[in-house]
């Protein structure tokens, strides 16, 4: 296998899709995690332990619920996603939010006492408040991140079904390995699983990099 | 010196009850000896075949027959053509089962694949949606019917997973000479039954085989069938590499001789109102 345009073409849509269900999982995870960690309420409990519960969810029984959610003759038929990178997109962002809401809660749970109190202390609003302990709970945070990012660009099972694998339109990286491994060309398999190894890699290593710079300042 | 003949004393002593061992033994089972190890150690063989054959339901329904007489055990292992043919390739099968004659003929020109046969045949179907966007029913053959379609820029999805339904439609295309458009064109790189799935929710076309298209039920109608070049015959072929020749040829012999042709016709009579498969052995 050579770094074809069509290759390219797979390496970037897996990009596109896996990144744009990070971020959206970010956008609804960290609030959402960082108030659990912070505030006590009654069935919190109950809400703990079913962000636990779904940060193993099966990624092919969400590709089964989406798919059918999608579906024309389904509730969101009528929208036309299902076989679109809509499609995967929603289906990742189900399975990284509760990983990204349960480690922010986790990350946020461990600062909560040695900030909340000086924070408030000087007259830090409640959004203030919320966000400094973000801030001084972002090691922790980036490290959901990375387990998000690691989980939606390596999951096959959830947008193999709801994408459809299609060459040109949802075919990604994870989806073109299984197809060369069907068609029996194990050797563009095994290179296509490599480009997708290096790209965590880099992806932690970027990470990593932002958490050492943290750590270093903090010393200081 | 003394230690050297103990030690030879206590070999010659060893030696002789082994032998005794073997002696007193062999006469106690004098007939069953011989084959009794040779069926032991091969009573498995791996058939690598396409999906149509293990989801249209053929394989449950043929093998527990062929298991139960030859007590041989099958493994199925149900691939796209292309990579049955490269598990045979690799020798990681001992039988294959499969519908794509070029390819058949090339594995058994290359020398990898011996007795090669005929066993069935069945059709394939273009289906698409009830109401016919493309007016495919107008037309008498296949290459017409893809010319409508080609023509209207209706949707079509293509296996694209080099599967024998995938070889086959793009011989018609070519047949055809029409270079579909990526823009109606979708290739979803999956099996029959998903790309089946996928046809269903986008109003779209494909070629399906008639056992998987039969055994779901979709809102797909069968806009053309009956073409000469629909037909869709299945090869039976020995690995050459396989350790396990008698057993693979005994299968071989199942599919191929009058009891597994008599079944293969007689199955999916029931639930459809007719077979599902054609037979029609054949040594090549």
């Amino acid at each position: 296998m050579m770094l074809t345009q069509d290759v390219w073409e797979v390496i970037w849509l897996s990009l596109k899709v896996t990144t744009s269900s990070v971020l959206i999982g970010m956008l609804a995870g960290i609030p959402f995690g960082a108030f659990l960690g912070l505030y006590s309420f009654p069935g919190k409990r109950l809400i703990v332990a079913l962000i636990y519960t779904c940060m193993g969810l099966p990624p092919v029984l969400v590709g089964v619920i989406v798919y059918l959610l999608l579906s024309r003759y389904g509730p969101l038929g009528s929208f036309d996603l299902l076989f679109s990178a809509k499609a995967m997109i929603i289906a990742q962002v189900v399975l990284v939010t509760p990983i990204m809401a349960g480690l922010t809660m986790a990350a946020v749970h461990s600062k909560e006492r040695a900030y909340w109190e000086t924070a408030k202390s000087l007259g830090a609003s409640p959004l203030q408040m919320m966000l400094t302990i973000i801030r001084e709970a972002r090691g922790g945070i980036w490290s959901g991140v990375a387990a998000a990012f690691g989980r939606a660009i390596s999951e096959v099972g959830a947008v193999m079904l709801v994408g459809g694998n299609i060459e040109h339109h949802t075919r990604v990286m994870t989806t073109a390995i299984i197809l060369e491994t069907r068609t029996g060309n194990f050797a563009a398999g095994l290179q296509l699983g490599l480009v997708l190894l290096a790209i965590s890699f880099l992806f932690n290593s970027f990470l990593m990099v932002g958490m050492m710079n943290q750590m270093k300042s903090r010393r200081r | 010196m003394k230690h050297l003949r103990i030690v030879t004393s206590f070999l010659m002593l060893s030696l002789f009850l082994l032998l005794s061992a073997c002696s007193s033994q062999t006469p106690q089972q004098p007939s069953a000896a011989a084959p009794a190890p040779e069926k032991k150690e091969a009573k498995e063989i791996t058939l690598a075949t396409t999906t149509s054959t293990q989801d249209s339901g053929l394989l449950d329904y043929l093998l527990p027959i062929f298991e139960q007489q030859s007590a041989i055990k099958v493994k199925v292992v149900a691939v796209g053509t292309g990579q049955a043919i490269k598990l045979g390739e690799d020798g990681n099968a001992d039988v294959l089962l499969v519908h794509a004659r070029k390819s058949e003929d090339e594995f058994v020109a290359k020398g990898f694949g011996i007795n090669a046969y005929d066993v069935m045949y069945n059709q394939f179907y273009i289906v698409g949606p009830a109401d016919d966007p493309a007016g495919v029913k107008q037309v008498q053959t296949a290459k017409e019917a893809f010319g409508k379609i080609a023509e209207k820029k209706v949707t079509f999805i293509s296996r694209g997973d080099d599967s024998g339904t995938d070889k086959k439609e793009k011989s018609i295309w070519t047949e055809a000479k029409i270079k579909p458009d990526n823009s109606w064109y979708l290739s979803s790189g999956q099996g029959m039954g998903e790309t089946l799935q996928m046809t269903d929710e986008k109003k779209a076309y494909t070629l399906t085989d008639e056992a998987t298209f039969l055994s779901r039920k979709l809102n797909l109608a069968v806009v053309m069938q009956g073409d000469k070049s629909l037909l869709n015959p299945y090869g039976i072929i020995q690995v050459k590499s396989s350790t396990k020749q008698e057993e693979g040829m005994k299968l071989i012999e199942f599919f191929t001789g009058a009891e597994g042709q008599k079944l293969i016709g007689q199955f999916g009579q029931k639930d459809y109102g007719k077979g599902l498969f054609v037979p029609n052995a054949k040594k090549r």
